[in-house]
């Protein structure tokens, strides 16, 4: 326990600075940014243009840009993203209602990509070479090629408008009253096309790297003392190789995080998802600066706790790590 | 010759090569095919394809030829592509060459700001970048580097390390070579090989990325992007689908090549270590 609780420690450390960077550099956008937030408000709500001084020196705005930073820092430490200026409310309640959608789209996402993906891909690596190892190798390459949108229109056009299976949009079914298992079942339906959409693109990277993994197991020398001792194939494939290979996509679990973060923007604009990612367009649709890097920052949180609970799962599977701590 | 012999020798590297050969054909090709402004109203609204000769793939929504804008499209994909991934890896070789040869405290900010750009969603800050600098195709170009520089610079570092460590680096320590003419003439150079093999992926999470921002609206907006043909066609999906579905063939077939001939490269550059 004392081993997860220092690599937590030293994480959580590097974890602060990578933190701060992100600020200063969300800090500097911001100051890129034609107009502040005073222009901002004065334009939604048509105010009068002699407030504006006024406005600028309550805000703080007329300070200088170090002044401002500490600002901006000491709101931050408060959790206080600021006002966002399309939905008139604290940028901190907006992100909050939205996060539920993001998180369940994501989980149910990278659920999908790493089941399948580590499946399909032991099954390619227990004979490599093979046809089906270089089919479904192939296979996962155009997969991985294809943009999670357009895969999403197809789905769309497939299941939601041809076969009229599941529905074309949205988390669940509007002003349905549903309540407990029927809700839960209506949100399922409506999640399996943007899961789908967003996971197969994915489960390539999972499906290569166990393949990649198992192909290198292989030729190690516990394999041929497996295959000595006459176990049958398939406790060696399962037991042997693939365990071997499993653990690097672990750490792939907590990289990828961002990218399906970022995937699920434009997924979530496709299937009108109301999660953070359709939120970030929102923003940018209504030029709300502030509420898009309040997005960003809580997304950066976002992925740093998950590759924290990913270091701890590897250091859970893994009894090496944190014990040589101190050399790495 | 030899090496392009062993290039040719899996039927992948064939077809990726092959359709990287027509892409750039297509793309060269689509001043002289289609001259003229590929946004103009060329015929009738919503033609559907193979109807009327001159219009082989149609028209869309607005009476533009499909084929034309599929053509022009091919242009900024290519050229954002390409231009991105440069400026990602030369980017990333600088900053990754500069951590690992300086080493202490210089090395620990920049892989602290490595990190930073790693945990921030690089689609996410692409958006923003756009939007707060406005669509142009450079800033589409900048917007996508600024997320695609960290792993280049994470390789070229780690190459670095073990260079700096070898017998010609102490050599022009001791003639008295500034060391940052050592870090960029002597070992730089040697530690690109490796930064280049991820050209293929740089390059085609660059195309990806450029269509998922034209598609949200945020392309070049004088320009015929795949991914704003896509968003265009979104609005009549239910009656006329090919137009969405069509333009992202195309993006799949383009990604598809880069991946295809990227794997031949370090296939055959791997065949060439392992025999010497």
């Amino acid at each position: 326990m004392t081993r997860a609780l220092t690599l937590l420690r030293r994480r959580l450390v590097g974890s602060v600075f990578v933190l701060l960077i992100v600020v200063i550099g969300s800090f500097l956008l911001l100051e890129a940014a034609p107009g502040d937030a005073v222009d901002a408000y004065i334009v939604s709500t048509g105010g009068d243009a002699g407030m504006i001084e006024l406005l600028r020196h309550r805000w703080g705005l007329d300070q200088s840009e170090l002044t401002r930073l500490a600002n901006y820092l000491w709101a931050l430490l408060h959790l206080d993203l600021g006002q966002s200026v399309t939905f008139s409310r604290p940028i901190r309640d907006v992100i909050l209602e939205r996060l539920p959608s993001t998180l369940i789209l994501m989980g149910s996402a990278t659920a999908l990509s790493f089941g399948l993906g580590s499946a399909l891909g032991i099954y390619a690596g227990a004979r490599p070479g093979s046809f089906r190892d270089r089919f479904l190798s192939i296979g996962s390459l155009a997969l991985y090629a294809v943009p999670g949108f357009w895969l999403g229109l197809v789905l769309i056009v497939v299941f939601a408008v041809d076969l009229r299976w599941l529905p074309i949009g949205g988390i669940e079914t509007v002003a349905s009253a549903k309540t407990g298992v029927a809700r839960a079942r209506d949100i399922a339906a409506h999640l399996v096309l943007p899961v789908s959409a967003l996971g197969f693109i994915y489960l390539a990277l999972y499906l290569r790297m166990m393949r990649a993994g198992m192909a290198e197991a292989w030729r190690q020398d516990f394999v041929l003392a497996a295959r000595a001792r006459g176990l049958p194939r398939r406790r060696i494939v399962l037991a042997h190789v693939a365990r071997n290979a499993l653990l690097p996509l672990v750490t792939m679990l907590g990289l990828q995080s961002a990218q399906m973060l970022g995937g699920s923007v434009v997924i979530e604009s496709v299937f009108a998802v109301p999660g953070l990612g359709r939120l970030a367009q929102e923003a940018v649709a209504g030029r709300d600066t502030p509420l898009l890097l309040g997005i960003i920052l809580v997304s950066a949180v976002l992925v740093i706790v998950i590759n924290l609970l990913v270091d701890l799962a590897y250091a859970f599977l893994d009894p090496r790590v944190g014990a040589g701590e101190a050399v790495a | 010759m030899k090496r392009l012999h062993r290039f040719f020798q899996t039927p992948e590297a064939i077809a990726g090569a092959l359709i990287l050969a027509l892409l750039v054909a297509i793309a060269l090709a689509a001043p002289l095919l289609f001259p003229g402004d590929p946004q103009a109203i060329a015929g009738p609204a919503l033609l559907p394809p193979l109807q009327n000769w001159s219009l082989p793939l149609g028209t869309d929504r607005l009476g533009r030829d499909v084929l034309a804008e599929l053509f022009h499209g091919a242009r900024t994909s290519l050229a954002v592509g390409l231009a991105a991934a440069a400026a990602a890896l030369l980017v990333g070789a600088v900053v990754g060459t500069l951590a690992g040869f300086a080493g202490g405290l210089i090395d620990e900010v920049l892989m602290r700001i490595t990190d930073a750009f790693q945990t921030v969603p690089s689609f996410l800050l692409a958006l923003a970048f756009v939007s707060i600098v406005g669509p142009s195709l450079g800033v589409v170009i900048a917007a996508i580097a600024l997320g695609a520089w960290t792993g280049p610079a994470r390789v070229a570092r780690a190459e670095v390390l073990s260079i700096r460590e070898r017998d010609y680096v102490a050599g022009a320590r001791v003639i008295g070579m500034h060391p940052l003419e050592i870090a960029f003439r002597e070992v730089l150079p040697n530690a690109l090989p490796p930064v280049l093999a991820l050209s293929s992926v740089i390059v085609a999470a660059a195309i990806l990325t450029e269509a998922a921002l034209s598609f949200l609206g945020l392309g070049d907006p004088n320009r015929v992007t795949w991914g704003g043909m896509i968003a265009e066609g979104r609005t009549v999906l239910r009656t006329a689908p090919l137009l969405s579905i069509v333009p992202g063939i195309a993006l799949v077939l383009t990604v598809l090549g880069v991946y295809l001939a990227g794997e031949g490269v370090v296939e055959s550059t791997a065949v060439r270590r392992s025999l010497s």
